[in-house]
This record gives C-alpha cells, structure tokens and sequence, in this order.
C-alpha cells in the first residue's frame, strides 16, 4: 500500500506526459461554433454593389447552402477562393457571400479580379452580422441544410482536403434528407 | 570561421556531457576513485567548450555577420549594441544556447565549490547534471542550431521584435534562467540521493545553497519580467496568470516549498522522502515550463515560434528526465529511513503547513494553465481560463499561508507552544490594526474587503518578521548593547529570513494598493489641454517627432503637477521600427517610491487634431518589485552564511547559549 | 455574497485597459463600470491571451461596442454574458463557467488541500503511532534535559 503511494506522482506525470503529446494535434486557436444545429440568426443585409440580391435569413431556407464570409483585405481569402468557385460553378453548389467590414469599391474590384461564384452577396459593413454568426475572423464558411439550420462550420481558409472528406459528403447527406 | 568554432565546441560539450554522465556513475557504483574524479574536469570543461560556444553566437552577433541565420533572423546592423548582445537569447536558438549556459555554469559550480561532499555523492550529481547536458545539447544541436549559415549573406538582417529592444527584458532572461536552470541542481542531488540510498541532514545542508542561489535568481527573473510588462505594454498591468508566467511562477512556489522543506531535513532529519520529491518536481516543472513555451500546444503572448518537432523532442526530454526520476524515487522512497518526531505544533509543523499550502498553490496553477488542453484532449469542449479563475483559487491558498509564514518562527522544534507563540506578536497585531485603519481612513472606506485584508496580510507579514527578529535579539528585554551583539552574531541566515519575509509583506503591499486603489483617466486630449488623473493634474504642452537609433516616434511632452507645485515633465512616445514595421508604446513613469504617475500616448484621433492619453494613477506599486528585490536580498544573505561555504554541519560551539532557540 | 466576492475577485483582477478609447466610453459611469467589469472577463478571440478590455483588436473593438449597446438597452450583466457565448460559445468566458466539465477545475484546488491535509494528518498521526509502537519513551526532552544533553555532548566534543 506505502508503495503505491511512491507510484502515483509517476503515474500522474505519464496522465499528464500522454496530454501533452496528444495535444500536438489539437489546435488551441480552433474555437467550435455555438451555433452547429441551431437556426441561422435573424438578419438582413443589403446587396453588395452590383448584385442584385443582398442576404438574408429566409433566403437560407429550402436549399443546402454554404455561407461564405470574406474579405478583400483578407489573404487567406483569395487563398481559398479557387476551391468556393470549384464549388459553386463545378459542383453546383448554392454558394452566398457575407463581405465582412469591407469597403464598397474593394470589394467589387476584389470579385472582378478574382471572379464572383457568389449567388448574392450581403455587404456586412460594421460587421454586426457577423457577431451573431459568430464569426471572428475572416474567413469563415457555414453549411446550411433546408430548415435554415447551422450544420458545419470552417474557421479559416476551405481546403480541397476538408471539401473532400467533410463538405461534400454531408452536402450530400443533406440534400438527400427533406 | 568563429561560428565554425562555436559549433565544434558545442559538438565537443556534447561529447564531454556524454563522458560525465557515464564514467563519474559507474565509478560511484564500484568504489573508482578515479573514474569519480573524471567527474570534476568533465564538469569544468563542458562548461568552457559551452562557453566558447556562446561566446561564438555572441560574437556574430556583436558584428552582425548575416551569414549566420541566427543573426539574420533576429538582428540588424542598425541595432543598438546592448540589444545587439541581449538578443543573442532574445530567440529561441540562443535561449536554449544561455540555457546550456546556466547548466554547465551550475554543474561546473557544484564541481569546484562541493570540495566537501564525499566523493560518490559528487560524482553521482555531476553525472545527472551531465544527463541534462547531454539531453540539450542534442535537442539544440538537433534542433535548434544558431550556427546554421545562409548563402548568400543577406545585406542585412530582420531586425529583433522591438518589445525585446528594452533594458528590462535586457535582463530578465539570464535571471530566470539562473533560476530556472539552477534548480536542475536540486534535482541532480535528489536523484543521486536516491541512487545512494540515503539521504541524511548533509545532504539537505549541501542541497540548500544552489537551491537558495536559483530560488533568488527566479525571484528576480520573475520581477523584471512583471516590472518590464508594466512600463512596457502600456497600461500598467504587471501580472496575467498567462501560461508562460504560470510556467515561471510554478517552479517558483515549488522551489519556496522546497527551500523551507530542507530546512526541516537538516534540522531534524525529517520530510525526506518529501523533499526529494519535490527536489524532482521543481526542475520537472522548469522543463515543463520549457516545453509550454516552445511547442505550441498552449497560447500565450510569449511564445516562441511554434515548431512542433521542437516540441516533440522537448516532450522525451521531459519524459526521460522526469520520468526516470519519479520511477526511481517509487522503487528507492520507500526504503528511505524516516527520521525525527514532531508534534503537530511545532517549528516542523508550521513548515509542514507551509508546504501543503504551497503545494496546493502550485497545484492549482498548474490545473487552471492546463485544465484547457485536458479538456481539449479528451475532447470535452474548449474552455479559456483567465485571470478571474486564479485569483478566485489562488488567494485563498495564499492568506493562510502569509499567516502561517509569521506565526511559524516563532514555535519551537519538535515542541511548540501556540499560545505563547500568538502572544508574542502582540506588537505586530496592534501594528496590523492600525496600518488597516489608515488604509481605510486615506481611501474613505477602503474599497472592497479584499483590499483591506490585503493590507492586513502585508502589514502582518512585514511587523511579524520584524516583531520575530527582535524577540531573538531580546530587544527591548536586555540592554541595548546585547541587543545590538545578538544581532551581530545571529547567524546570516536568521538575517536573510527576516529580510525575506518582511520584503515579501511589502511586496503584498504593493500589489493590494495597486490592483485595489488605482486611478485610470482615458481621454482625448489636444495640445493645451489639462487632465486630472488621481490628485495629479497632467497638461499635455506639445507634441513632436524624435529620431532614434533604429526607429522614429511621435513624443508627446506633458507636465505633471500637484496642488500647483511642479512634479515632473514626461515624454511618452509612440514608436515606429522600420525595419520590422512594428510600433511599440513607451510610456512615460514619474515615480515617487510611493506611486506612479504613468502617461501613455495613443493614437491620434479626431482628424489628427488629438491624441488619445492615458493617465494612471498606480499607488505603491513601485513596492511590488522593491518587495521582490529584497526577496532575493534576503536569499542571497542566507547564501553567505559561512556555515553553507563550509559544507558539512558544525558542531554547534559553546559560543551558543542554550536557551536561545536554534539559529536557522 | 456572492456579489462580494464578485466584487472582490474583481478588486483583484489588475484594473487596466490599453484599448478602450474615449469614443466607446458610455456617459453614464455607472453603466460604464459594469461595461469595463464585463469585458474583463471576455476573452478576445484574435489575441493570445488577452480580454477585450486589454486587446486592441478591432474585433475587441466590436465586442467592447456590442457590450456597451446591450447595457445600455438594458440588459443585465448575466443577459449580457449571455447575449456573447450564445455566439461564441464558453470559450469566450475568461471565468470559466461552473458546470460538469469544469467540475475538477474548481473544486481541484479545494480537493487538493483537503486531500494534502488529510495526508499530512495520518502521517503525523501515524509516525507517533510507529514511535509507540516501536517501544520506549517518545515524550520529548524537557528543556532541562535537552541542556543536559548538549552540554554532555560537547564534552565529549573537547
């Protein structure tokens, strides 16, 4: 009994030793949505210029669509852009944007460079929406299944790796339900 | 070609580290004197080839060779020349580099100055010190190489992060390092302890200098990195419960407990088995703190980059060393023979108490900083523990403990008597009282309790140390000549408790008023106008731009003046770096000793036409650090007791009356 | 009570604020107080470590903004705490909450010392008990014979 008394502050160490080593494929930075399966938020914005359409709560319902929020001043953005208009235009997927804390003319100037694979744009110009996205930084794609419900959430740049494994399938899923 | 040389003579050191930690072992094992005495040299010489080494880093630093990557990456020609030598461990390569430095420094110490430790006890220390040696050195040469060239040269470096470009932060790493580092000492002595079998009251004696020796050091690291944040970042924060200022405070609260745990195995040949754990759990929580910092799996602003190899070979390491010690204390602890009786109550009682209450606190730090990567691991959420969690648990711990620090000395070994004890610091109680009440009379009601029970603590701390003093010097009961001898004879190390434990009471002192009884102005001010921040009025005269040696600021001049009387003119800057395009905030401090009035220039606003200033209002917080300088006094007081330089226990002469209580 | 303590674990937290900018400051000091407490304790989620209060980001900007409009709406503190980790969830929270999870954080602390104490209690019982047993006197020396015996002692020192 006295001996293991002796083994427990090995055995606390090789608990905490075990943490540490699996915590190398945790990312700290990595915050989980509080929104997955819950309704989107209430909001409306306006159309960026030169769409016809803005965004708004409703217009998420009766189809699966991806939110993606973006940004001209935003690197990582134009990083991931290929892979949101493979998307859109290859896959056929209902893509909309979120153009968060922008400047009007960037941001259209930004799309004519790069290319619009948005069905519409809402302008989040002081970046209120976002908040109750809970966004924090840009950028930052949602899944949205037919009821309007949050089922998937990106924090940083989409890549052809988590399409392929994540996206698509659930997607796929989700179409497929009524 | 110097960089070449530093490389070899690390490759060397690591060569040497190898032999230390082998030959001195097996000549410990079987009685070789000789191969014991390889240990002395082995020890002497890798802390020279070390030095060669970084002394090669230095080197290209100091001349700006951009050949050297490590140069490149962290200096530029235009830098001034302190920065140009602080920055060699201002990045991860060359802080690993002073860390090796510390290592051989202590292991070379412990070699020329352990003249009196029996031969295999050495030799087995000097061997585990060499363990540690070879494990860094691998992990630096491995890993970390300062010595890696780039060709071409660049024409120019990246110049070092303008925070780091401080006279602060100048010195506070190879301070925490000398501490971090020297508790590996501690550590080497525990773990040749229990490969011996023995640990008896020398050991405790011979142990107590090097832990003395880093406890004050980390105390000062630990200050300078709290007195540098408050000037430096601009708002008069000093302390953040951030990961890697838990990862200092750690092995700081262990290396307390561990310090005062000694005591009790050289006085009465007791806590033994205790102490060398906590020997092992010390310098464990020094490499943990080494792998927090480097490997990424924790945020914190003062990281260094993240490289998750680096982390995975920090993590061995840590295994190995922490590991094998914690598997070899569970087959050795057991037999290690117990040692004297005590009551509850008594001088052993109250260190026992000390230790389980500092143990809690390290525990508890230790729980909040990685309670989020737990959770994450297990994969039950993410959480963020901050601030407002340690205080809540950390307090608590820590007002018993301040009590029990005062009450302690007073109690006799083995034996103690309570009431007579509490009785004898009526002087500081009646003292206490009143230091609470005019806290409370100056600040009109005191503001929350906390603040007043914190002034309490530090006043209680601070009369009680010295109400403890003077009942050893008989002050006040025999003339004041004896007095006056009995203090000069107290042993230095009676001195240095006191000096300690007042200090830290001052320390208490500084930070309750400061966090409690702050004054925070924020506003926008244009030239000309006036502002009142505590009962300072501050007018902001001009503002301009100045030149400096690798950066440009907008300074803004203002004059600090009370009840009309002119106090000080302050010059808060706000600079630009070119080359790393970084801005960094100076503010400017006026201090009394008692407060600060610090002035810190934001941005320009409304059009340009004004600036955004903070005025402070910080009351004695100047006596944090000043509290925590003489913490480290103290330490240092104890370090030169002579019977520590002697080494072995002295016979106690009959200089000594009986009745007094024992010395410390 | 609990909004003592709330006060004085508050008291405690280093009162300080690079970030907020005179142009956020609410009118009303008493709404601003409760907005600066508030902010404290929520983490901004760009930084390494820091809450809106101290961060500059501009998200802690936002944040400081959206606090400050809440209050000023009429929120309570706990609807307005609320109204954050319905978006961001718990990790925003620079006090953990008190729920399963973080059960042991808490309570570890507590449990600890408790645990400590009662280790240290059996082992000082259970050494007088060892002594005991192991036959003879344990009383300790009086201070008379502890004289005694070190003047014996170094008497056979000379």
């Amino acid at each position: 009994m006295r001996r293991l008394i002796f083994l427990l502050p090995l055995l606390l160490f090789v608990g905490v030793g075990v943490a540490f080593f699996l915590g190398f494929e945790r990312d700290p930075r990595d915050i989980p949505s509080a929104l997955i399966d819950k309704p989107v938020p209430d909001f409306a914005l306006p159309a960026l210029a030169g769409h016809k359409e803005g965004l708004s709560s409703p217009m998420l319902k009766g189809d699966v669509t991806l939110v993606n929020v973006f940004a001209s001043w935003c690197i990582p953005c134009k990083a991931e852009h290929p892979v949101i208009t493979r998307l859109s235009k290859e896959l056929g997927v209902t893509v909309r944007g979120i153009n968060y804390k922008d400047k009007t003319e960037d941001a259209v100037d930004w799309l004519r460079r790069n290319g619009d694979p948005y069905a519409s744009v809402g302008a989040d110009l002081d970046g209120r929406v976002s908040i109750d996205w809970g966004v924090y930084g840009v950028p930052e794609t949602y899944l949205v299944d037919r009821q309007g419900r949050i089922r998937f959430k990106q924090v940083g740049p989409l890549t052809p790796q988590v399409v392929e494994e994540q996206l698509l399938p659930m997607i796929k899923h989700l179409r497929a339900a009524s | 070609m110097i960089p070449e040389l530093g490389h070899y003579a690390l490759v060397l050191a690591l060569f040497v580290a190898l032999v230390q930690s082998g030959v001195p072992l097996v000549g410990a094992a079987t009685g070789n004197a000789a191969w014991m005495g390889v240990a002395r040299p082995a020890a002497i010489a890798q802390m020279l080839l070390v030095l060669v080494a970084y002394g090669a880093l230095t080197w290209a630093h100091v001349v700006s060779d951009f050949s050297v990557t490590n140069v490149v990456a962290n200096s530029h020609s235009l830098k001034p020349m302190l920065y140009k030598v602080s920055g060699v461990w201002g990045n991860h390569e060359g802080s690993m580099m002073l860390w090796i430095v510390m290592l051989t420094a202590f292991g070379a110490a412990v070699a020329v100055f352990g003249r009196n430790l029996p031969p295999s006890l050495k030799a087995r220390v000097i061997a585990v010190q060499g363990m540690i040696g070879v494990g860094f050195l691998l992990f630096i040469l491995a890993t970390s190489n300062p010595f890696i060239r780039v060709f071409p040269a660049p024409l120019d470096g990246n110049d070092l992060n303008p925070l780091l470009q401080d006279p602060g932060l100048a010195f506070h790493p190879p301070f925490l390092y000398a501490g971090y580092v020297g508790f590996s000492i501690a550590f080497s002595f525990a773990v040749a302890a229990l490969i011996e079998g023995r640990v008896d009251p020398a050991w405790a004696r011979w142990v107590r200098p090097w832990t003395l020796a880093a406890w004050s050091t980390l105390t000062a690291g630990i200050a300078l990195g709290s007195w540098w944040a408050y000037y430096e970042l601009g708002w008069g924060g000093w302390w953040y419960w951030d990961p890697v200022e838990n990862a200092s405070f750690m092995p700081w609260l262990a290396g307390t407990a561990l310090l005062h745990s000694a005591i009790v195995v050289e006085k009465r040949d007791a806590l033994k088995t205790w102490t060398i754990l906590l020997a092992i759990i010390t310098f464990s929580l020094s490499l943990m703190g080494t792998f927090l910092v480097r490997s990424g799996i924790l945020t914190s602003v003062h990281a260094f980059a993240v490289d998750p190899a680096r982390g995975v070979f920090i993590l061995v390491l840590l295994a190995i060393a922490t590991g094998g010690s914690l598997l070899l204390y569970s087959v050795r602890a057991p037999s290690l023979k117990a040692g004297g009786l005590f009551a509850p109550i008594s001088r052993e009682g109250s260190l026992v108490l000390n230790n389980l209450l500092l143990s809690t606190a390290t525990a508890t730090v230790f729980i909040g900083t990685l309670y989020p990567l737990f959770l994450d691991v297990l994969k039950l959420g993410k959480v963020s523990v901050g601030a407002p969690f340690f205080n809540a648990t950390f307090v608590p711990v820590a007002i018993p403990m301040v009590i029990a620090m005062v009450v302690g000395p007073f109690l006799a070994w083995k034996r103690g008597d309570l009431p007579g004890a509490l009785t004898r610091l009526w002087s500081a109680a009646v003292a206490t009282v009143v230091c609470v009440a005019i806290a409370a009379y100056i600040t009109n009601g005191g503001g929350p309790l906390l603040a007043l029970v914190g002034i309490a603590l530090a006043a209680w701390a601070f009369f009680g140390s010295l109400a403890e003093f003077a009942e050893r010097i008989r002050l006040f009961r025999v003339p004041v000549k004896d007095s006056w001898n009995r203090a000069a004879h107290l042993p230095r190390s009676a001195w240095g408790m006191t000096i300690a434990h007042a200090c830290l009471g001052i320390s208490i002192a500084g930070m309750t008023a400061t966090s409690a009884w702050q004054s925070e102005v924020i506003q926008a001010m244009k030239p000309g106008e006036t502002a009142i921040v505590g009962s300072y009025s501050v007018s902001f005269d001009s503002i301009g731009e100045v030149q400096g040696q690798n950066f440009r600021a907008e300074q803004g001049v203002f004059t600090v003046t009370r009840n009309g009387a002119h106090i000080a003119t302050l010059t808060p800057q706000r600079r630009s770096y070119p080359v790393t395009r970084m801005t960094t905030t100076e503010a400017a401090i006026h201090t009394t000793w008692l407060s600060d009035v610090y002035v810190a220039l934001g941005d320009p606003t409304q059009n340009g036409t004004a600036w955004t200033v903070r005025l402070y209002h910080h009351p004695m917080v100047p006596w944090i650090w000043l509290g925590a300088l003489g913490m480290m006094m103290g330490g240092l007081v104890s370090l030169s007791d002579r019977r520590f330089r002697v080494g072995a226990p002295e016979r106690r002469r009959a200089a000594s009356k009986p009745a007094m209580q024992p010395a410390e | 009570m609990k909004a003592l303590l709330l006060a004085a674990f508050l008291a405690l937290t280093p009162i300080a604020a690079q970030a907020v900018q005179p142009d956020e400051v609410l009118p009303d000091p008493a709404l601003e107080g409760r907005a600066r407490e508030i902010s404290k304790d929520l983490r901004c989620l760009v930084c390494q470590n820091q809450s809106i209060d101290d961060s500059n980001a501009p998200l802690a900007r936002d944040l400081r903004v959206l606090v400050r409009e809440r209050l000023t709406a009429g929120d309570s503190n706990d609807q307005v705490v609320h109204y954050v980790t319905d978006r961001y969830g718990d990790y925003v929270l620079l006090r953990p909450p008190f729920k399963a999870t973080t059960l042991f954080l808490w309570i570890g602390p507590f449990v600890i010392l408790a645990i400590g104490a009662i280790g240290t209690a059996l082992y000082l019982r259970g050494r007088k008990g060892a002594a005991v047993a192991a036959g003879g006197d344990t009383a300790p020396l009086t201070e008379d014979e502890r004289r005694r015996l070190d003047a014996l002692l170094r008497k056979e020192d000379a």
